[in-house]
């Protein structure tokens, strides 16, 4: 199946059959039904804490009143429980990769990013998930999971209510985090430690 | 037949929920309603969800709200992309099939970011209705113009209505329109909108949510003192191009009450989700709702109306009249699509 808009599909190619009295009427081949809708979006309250922040430099996420888990962006719920997280935690602005993707190819409207491009998980230190982020300052083949990064800020005169104002994220140096810790091993991790810290302190 | 019943509902209704997004709102309403059962995540069996991307303006939004249930570990669960009246019959059928004694029923409806008038626009058939992008309110007004011409209806009887909506409403904290004072001369007075329909013909835009819990056989007699019991429950459909049909009647709405024995026994009360008084005494009419029948107590869905929730949210107001001892045998209506063309009836009782 041809997926080239110029070329007529073959439904539409062959003669169009009209009763004797639409003879001298033209046929209609195609009809063109264009839908716009527009929407102001307004975030959220979880939403509008995280945005706001963002212009004094700070990263907030919401604690889960459930186990504690910190998760950012904040969404004003801990999602596996269906649970309110009303209460805001500030992350600071280090982490690692938890995971990631070069890009090779070129996004519609943002000729601001050079390619090769490298997306990934950004998962901050106390936070229990990651987010999204763009990792730079470093070749696209040194890129590696576990990676420890922090933020690139834009200028202070140029902070405003967006997760915009983090440019990329570019190596901290030190140790990286091992495989088996990081991204969304990190919380696994974080439970069997903490259940065998449990159960040596039951041994006692 | 298993019998099944509603043991707990919860909902949440303002004229518009600007910096509360559709998880912040479903979360307090879901847990209200699972938890005043005692219930949590864990113990329902099936979870259903109604809802529209078209009012979130973004694609698989339900997923997103998903996140106000808690599906960790994964949870037995489906979405219609309808009224969530129709997913509590997706839940009565499960229920029925059996194997699981309860679910969870929400739906929720966030319009105020968009124009409705215009979304509504996207139910009507691609090819000739849908490009000519007519305003809700005038397709509206079409019907009101041809059973007031018709003598199906009369200019009183339709303030009648809103009159009913507006008084009833006075007493109803989640309404987002009411008067307590509001009287058939000054509904008469009002300048039409959409003529010859007027502000109070049309019902209240609201933003909102609502969830049900529902329980089948003795897990509903344990988790509420006074059940109310679906004894039938039915939903029909009408052909989508209105030049095919009557728009002075609504045959499917007439079908599923009979369907579901609406009229066995005397109906104390009766939920009537029509967005408009038009559509609203076609609805008197066809579900054969008597004067002893208290309609829409509640004011109804003109006081307000959720979309995509204002079915399931009628549903609930009438479920709550048995849980309260209020009524003995209770009518909960949804509708569905361009000129009351889908209709659900769901007929309750108290034991």
């Amino acid at each position: 199946m041809s997926t080239d808009p110029s070329v007529t599909p073959a439904a539409l190619s062959g003669e169009v059959h009209l009763p004797e009295k639409l003879a001298d009427v033209e046929p209609v081949r195609s009809v063109r039904t264009p839908i716009r809708l527009e929407y102001d979006f307004i975030p959220g309250a979880a939403s509008s804490g995280y945005l706001n922040a963002f212009a004094d430099r700070k990263i907030l996420g919401q604690r889960s009143p459930v186990d504690g888990a910190v998760f950012v962006p904040p969404r004003g719920v801990d999602p596996r429980h269906g649970a309110a997280t009303p209460d805001y935690v500030e992350l600071p602005d280090t982490g690692h990769v938890g995971g990631f993707c070069v890009t090779r190819l070129p996004i519609p409207g943002r000729d601001d990013l050079e390619i090769p491009y490298v997306s990934a998980w950004i998962h901050l230190d106390g936070a229990d998930i990651g987010f999204l982020g763009l990792v730079a300052g470093i070749d696209t083949s040194e890129v590696r999971m576990g990676m420890r990064v922090r933020a690139v800020w834009k200028p202070d005169d140029q902070l405003g209510r967006t997760a915009e104002n983090i440019l990329y994220w570019e190596p901290s140096g030190g140790p990286d985090i091992p495989v088996t810790a990081a991204g969304t091993n990190a919380w696994h991790a974080k439970q069997i430690t903490e259940s065998e810290e449990q159960a040596a302190g039951e041994g006692r | 037949m298993r019998d099944i019943a509603v043991v707990s509902v919860a909902q949440q209704q303002q004229k518009a929920l600007t910096h509360t997004t559709e998880v912040e709102l479903m979360v307090p309403i879901i847990n209200e309603a699972r938890g005043a059962v005692g219930l949590t995540q864990d113990d329902i069996g099936f979870t259903c969800s109604g809802s529209s991307d078209f009012l979130a303006g973004q694609a698989f939004s339900f997923v997103h709200t998903l996140d106000a249930v808690g599906a960790v570990p994964p949870i037995s669960e489906s979405h219609v992309e309808m009224d969530g009246a129709w997913a509590l019959y997706e839940s009565w059928v499960k229920l029925q099939i059996g194997g699981i004694d309860t679910a969870l029923v929400y739906s929720y409806g966030k319009s105020s970011p968009g124009s409705l008038r215009d979304v509504l626009c996207t139910q009507l058939d691609p090819y000739y209705l849908g490009p000519l992008w007519p305003d809700a309110f005038a397709m509206a007004a079409l019907q009101a113009r041809i059973m007031l011409e018709s003598g199906a209806v009369s200019d009183q009887r339709l303030a009648e209505i809103a009159v009913r909506s507006l008084n009833g409403a006075a007493d109803n904290p989640l309404a987002v329109r009411s008067s307590a004072d509001a009287a058939v001369d000054s509904v008469l007075a009002e300048e039409p909108i959409a003529d010859p329909l007027r502000p109070s013909d049309c019902a209240a835009s609201a933003d909102g949510g609502v969830a049900v819990v529902l329980a089948a056989g003795d897990r509903a007699r344990e988790l509420c003192e006074r059940p109310a019991w679906i004894r039938g429950i039915d939903h029909r459909i009408d052909p989508h191009q209105p030049g095919v049909r009557d728009l002075t009647r609504a045959p499917s709405a007439h079908k599923a009450a009979v369907e579901a024995g609406a009229g066995n026994d005397r109906l104390d009360a009766a939920e009537l989700a029509a967005p408009f008084t038009t559509q609203e005494h076609i609805l008197e009419a066809e579900l054969g709702l008597g004067s002893d029948t208290a309609v829409n107590a509640s004011g109804g869905a003109l006081a307000g109306h959720t979309m995509m929730a204002a079915g399931l949210m009628r549903i609930a107001d009438a479920a709550r009249q048995i849980h309260e001892g209020q009524a003995d045998r209770v009518l909960g209506h949804a509708a569905s699509g361009l000129f009351l063309q889908q209709n659900l009836v769901c007929v309750m009782e108290g034991e």
